[in-house]
Parts: structure tokens; C-alpha cells; sequence
């Protein structure tokens, strides 16, 4: 792989093959966790950070393991580093811990990283695994910080915590109920593919 | 290098391998983080109970009563605070499965005439916006310094005395619930701990 | 009647797609035909009831006594994913009907993030018997497959409307998920 096209692998993720907006994977946690903009950076983080050590693990494994058993052996590899995210999370960011919930350890069925290790990482070498990941990761990351500031930002008036339009401003619930989930992303979508995916 | 074929040995033998070294650094991690799991556990509940209690001398966390509600899975637990050698209140952690999405915990501080003193949230997972709201402090004012042997805990769409939260009547109902449990709690537990 | 009152609870309450967020991948992805939506949705009731099972068996008798309730994670993931391998083996020398039927969805539904999140749901239910679980379990299920179906049957339609071009595909679907999620909390307090 040559150096050019280290900056295409990275980019790819967070524009052209957007996780999110582009290849819709990984949708449980995209609805579920975003009802605020930090939850969502949290979410995204937590995730770029199993993406990325599962990409490196499996690109430096990959030869070890048979063909047969390999997606046993790569969703062992994922869900080790899914608990090792859990345990610091509750450990260190308690706060954050409760709020994403049952979403944590649910990083493991994340069809985005399974779907990395073994379309990307499992074909290539270490450095253009990690710059995979950390290009997915930070796409993912991206939309949902984005649908959480909206959701936000219209559901409750507030932007990480931030009022924006006073306390007593009366929002449009909506957007943080469930239902909000579905009709904020879709025309997040819309948008996102209108602007930078042109066919 | 070539790759591995899959043959029955070779594909045992790597699972196994993989098994192993996840499973024992994981272990390994465990080891590392549960002290501060414990500590951010115990912090949380020092702090709610600090700011649910007037002000005290002891350490009320090192003196926990836990007492079991009749079935159900969790606990009450009390936290007497004293100043000098005298009881000058109690904290009491209480839940309830019936908020908009399950489990809520409060710790509530009661003086000893059995007024509120204050209410902190020690969990919830209500809906953000409408159900959180319950942690605000307009919401929580209107319990402190009251008797719950008066004042009724339910909504008024109940025929209670609490103003509920706008859109979250079932939070209020299962928050007022959890209060109640405390309040009932604490009276039958008062003359025993004393 | 209580047992009545928790599966309604959870097909409606609680419906596992459009409340609770799990299952979103199958839910989007295998919902354009009816008849798909509907193979799906009775792979899940069948996995998701015997991986509960397994799971909630084996955390309450083999992690939790030996200290390893840290394992929780990885260890419900390789049984479900062993699991589904066997029913598929299984149903293909036992029923071969039922295999044609279901066979093509099962392996999908290692990944469905339904089956993992009740498999771990379900140990924090405040009165977690086993009998509960399942049958809390099995509400659950039904109300993945009732969701997943009432989309298909609305999407089928949608192909013969005329929407506009950027809202077409993806977009529209979840719109309709949407407006299906916002009818679903009219349910909220029933039970």
C-alpha cells in the first residue's frame, strides 16, 4: 500500500463510507445512546477505541488464525477489549458508565467493527488497520455527536449541557422521545448525502 | 508469511490460544480496576448522603443498616448521621422498578420529627429532558421540610399534593413512591435503631 | 394473568425495536418483503427464547459463583454465537422445512444486538426467577417480530408511492419507523 493512500483510508471513513450517514451500521447505538451530544462523543470514543485495538490485534494475528474459525476468533478479540472498556468506564467515568447503559457492553455486536476486522483488517497490515479504524471511528464518533447536538439542541434547548434559548424555553420534546431518534436521523441522512455524496 | 491452514488441530489450538491470553488479561484488568469501582460506588453514595443530611459528625456511610423489603431483591439502607453523640437524622437509599424506564434510586434525609430534609438521585434512566428533571431543583423543593404524614406523596392528578413534572407523570408517581418507601421505613426502623 | 400482564408489557410497553432501540440492524435490513420480515422474526422468537435460557442458566450457576461475572460480555456472545451454529446444524438434519424457512436468517442474528442485550437485560429485572426471564423474554421476542412486520407490510406499500428522490430508500423508512415508534408510546402506562 502505497503512502498516498494512507490519507484516502482515513478520510474514506469519516466522509465517502461515512458508518453512519453512508453504510448505516451500528444502528442501535446510533438511536439509542443519543439523546444528548455528550453521550454521544462518549459512545463515539468507546467505540473508536475497540475499533482501532481490534483492527490492530486482528492485522497483527491474521496469519495465526485458520480461515475457518477466524470470525469466532475476531469476535473474541472485540469482546475482550469491549470488557476492558467497561471496566474503565465504570472505574473512572461512572457518570458516563450509567448514562450509555446497557449500550456498553453491546459495542460487541456493533456490526461496524466486526465488519472492519474482517473486510479491512484481516487483508492488511498494521498501519493501514489502525488508520481504518481510527477513519471509521472518528466518522462514527462524528454522526453522533451530531445527531446528539440536534436532538438536543431541539428536544431540550441545551448543547452539552449549555442552555441555549433559557430555562424555561418549551422545546420540542419530541426529538429526545424514541421517535425523535428515527425522524432526526433520517434527515440527517438526507442532508448529509445531499451535501457530500453526490452520485 | 503463509496462512494457517484449517486444519482440526490448528483451529482448536488457536481458539484456545486466544481464549487463554483475552481471558487472562482480562482478569488482569479486573485485578486493576476494582478498587477504583468500589471507590466511585462508595464516593457516589458519600456524597448523596452528605448533601441529604444537616450537619453531622460521623461518618454515616461506615454505619449502614441495610433492611430488606419484603419481596423484592434490593434493600432499604439507612445512614444515621449524628452530631456529637445524638441522632440528628437519617438517610435513607430507596428504589423503585416503576419509573418510565424501570429502576430509580433516591436517597432521601430525614430529620427526626420524619420531615424531608433533601432528596439526591443516586440512578435513573428516565427519559432526558422530562423525566431528568427530577434531579432540578425547582422540582425537589417542594418536598423539603415536609412531613410525609401529611403531605401526600402522589401527584395531584392523583389526589396527592406533589406537583408532577410536565409530561413525566409516571416518573413523579414512581419518585413519590420511592419517597414514601423511605418514609415508611424510616418510622417502623426509628424506635429500634435509637 | 400476571405472566399475561409481563408479555404484553413487553410486546407493547416496551417493544424492544422501537423503545428500547435493539435489534435496529435486522429491524432496517431484512424489512423490505413481508414475507422475509416474517422468516426473521421466527428465528428470533426461537433463538432469543433458548439463548436467554443458556445465558441466564449458565450466569447465575457457573459466573457468578466462581467470581467471574466479569466474563459476562465475552462469554454470552460465544454462547449465542455457538448456539445459533447448532440450531442451524440441527434444524437442517431434523426439520428441513423449518430450515428452507428459517436457515438463511440465523446466521444474521449472531450480530443482532436484541439477542445479546435481553440475554443481559434480563439479569437486571426486579424479580429475576427463571420463569420470569422467559416468559419476559419470549414478550419481547414477539414484539420484535410484531415491529418488524408492521414495517415490512407499511415498506412493501411504500415502494409503489411516489416520494421524492433524496427521501427515498433509507430516509422514508425510518421516517416510518419513526411515526411507528410515536404510535407505539401510546401505549406507555398501560400496564
Amino acid at each position: 500500500m502505497s503512502k498516498l493512500n494512507t490519507w484516502k483510508i482515513f478520510t474514506r471513513g469519516i466522509i465517502k463510507e461515512n458508518p453512519t450517514f453512508v453504510m448505516l451500521l451500528g444502528m442501535c447505538p446510533v438511536l439509542g445512546v443519543t439523546t444528548s451530544a455528550f453521550n454521544g462523543l462518549g459512545m463515539g470514543i468507546a467505540t473508536t477505541f475497540v475499533l482501532v485495538m481490534s483492527n490492530l490485534v486482528v492485522s497483527l494475528v491474521k496469519d495465526f488464525i485458520p480461515d475457518k474459525v477466524r470470525i469466532p476468533a475476531f469476535i473474541v478479540v472485540i469482546a475482550t477489549f469491549v470488557t476492558v472498556v467497561e471496566m474503565v468506564l465504570e472505574a473512572y467515568v461512572p457518570f458516563l458508565y450509567e448514562q450509555l447503559g446497557i449500550f456498553i457492553p453491546l459495542i460487541v455486536v456493533n456490526c461496524l467493527i466486526l465488519g472492519r476486522a474482517e473486510s479491512f483488517a484481516s487483508k492488511n497490515n498494521i498501519v493501514p488497520s489502525i488508520i481504518d479504524g481510527l477513519g471509521m471511528g472518528l466518522g462514527f464518533t462524528f454522526a453522533l455527536t451530531i445527531l446528539g447536538g440536534m436532538r438536543e439542541i431541539l428536544g431540550n434547548g441545551t448543547v452539552f449541557d449549555l442552555s441555549l434559548f433559557g430555562q424555561d424555553a418549551n422545546m420540542m420534546i419530541l426529538f429526545i422521545l424514541p421517535p425523535g431518534a428515527f425522524i432526526a436521523l433520517a434527515y440527517l441522512v438526507v442532508i448529509f448525502n445531499k451535501i457530500f455524496v453526490k452520485n | 508469511m503463509k496462512k494457517l491452514e484449517s486444519t482440526l488441530l490448528n483451529m482448536i489450538l488457536s481458539l484456545t490460544i486466544i481464549a487463554l491470553v483475552s481471558g487472562a488479561s482480562l482478569g488482569f484488568m479486573n485485578e486493576l480496576t476494582k478498587g477504583p469501582k468500589e471507590e466511585s460506588r462508595k464516593q457516589k453514595q458519600v456524597e448523596a448522603i452528605k448533601s441529604v443530611l444537616p450537619e453531622i459528625t460521623n461518618n454515616p456511610f461506615a454505619e449502614k443498616i441495610p433492611v430488606a423489603v419484603e419481596g423484592q431483591k434490593d434493600s432499604l439502607f439507612f445512614f444515621p448521621g449524628k452530631k456529637g453523640d445524638g441522632l440528628s437524622g437519617m438517610a435513607v437509599s430507596c428504589f423503585t422498578y416503576s419509573g418510565y424506564n424501570g429502576l430509580i434510586k433516591l436517597m432521601v434525609g430525614f430529620n427526626m420529627n420524619g420531615e424531608i430534609f433533601n432528596i439526591s438521585v443516586l440512578d435513573q434512566k428516565e427519559t432526558p429532558g422530562l423525566g431528568t428533571k427530577m434531579t432540578t431543583e425547582p422540582f425537589v423543593k417542594q418536598f423539603i421540610g415536609k412531613n410525609p404524614g401529611q403531605f401526600k406523596l402522589k401527584p395531584t392528578k392523583d389526589g396527592g399534593d406533589v406537583d408532577a413534572l410536565t409530561g413525566a407523570t409516571i416518573t413523579t408517581r414512581a419518585y413519590c413512591e420511592a419517597v414514601q418507601q423511605a418514609y415508611d421505613g424510616f418510622m417502623t426502623e426509628k424506635e429500634q435503631i435509637k | 394473568m400476571e405472566y399475561i400482564l409481563i408479555i404484553i408489557a413487553a410486546i407493547f410497553v416496551n417493544n424492544v425495536v422501537l423503545t428500547q432501540f435493539l435489534g435496529i440492524c435486522p429491524f432496517l435490513g431484512v424489512s423490505k418483503k413481508l414475507s422475509t420480515a416474517a422468516g426473521m422474526s421466527g428465528a428470533v422468537v426461537f433463538v432469543m427464547t433458548l439463548a436467554t435460557l443458556v445465558t441466564y442458566l449458565m450466569y447465575n450457576h457457573i459466573l457468578v459463583p466462581l467470581g467471574l461475572d466479569y466474563l459476562r460480555t465475552i462469554s454470552f456472545i460465544l454462547v449465542i454465537a455457538t448456539l445459533v451454529q447448532m440450531v442451524e446444524i440441527m434444524l437442517k438434519k431434523v426439520s428441513p422445512g423449518l430450515y428452507r424457512a428459517l436457515g438463511v436468517f440465523l446466521p444474521l442474528i449472531t450480530t443482532n444486538c436484541a439477542v445479546l442485550g435481553i440475554a443481559i437485560v434480563v439479569l437486571d429485572l426486579p424479580d429475576p426467577s427463571l420463569i420470569k426471564s422467559l416468559v419476559y423474554t419470549i414478550g419481547i421476542s414477539l414484539g420484535f417480530g410484531l415491529a418488524i412486520i408492521l414495517f415490512s407490510s407499511i415498506r412493501e406499500h411504500l415502494e409503489l408511492m411516489n416520494i421524492p428522490k433524496g427521501m427515498r430508500g433509507v430516509p422514508i423508512a425510518l421516517l416510518v419507523a419513526g411515526l411507528l415508534s410515536l404510535a407505539f408510546m401510546g401505549f406507555t402506562g398501560l400496564v
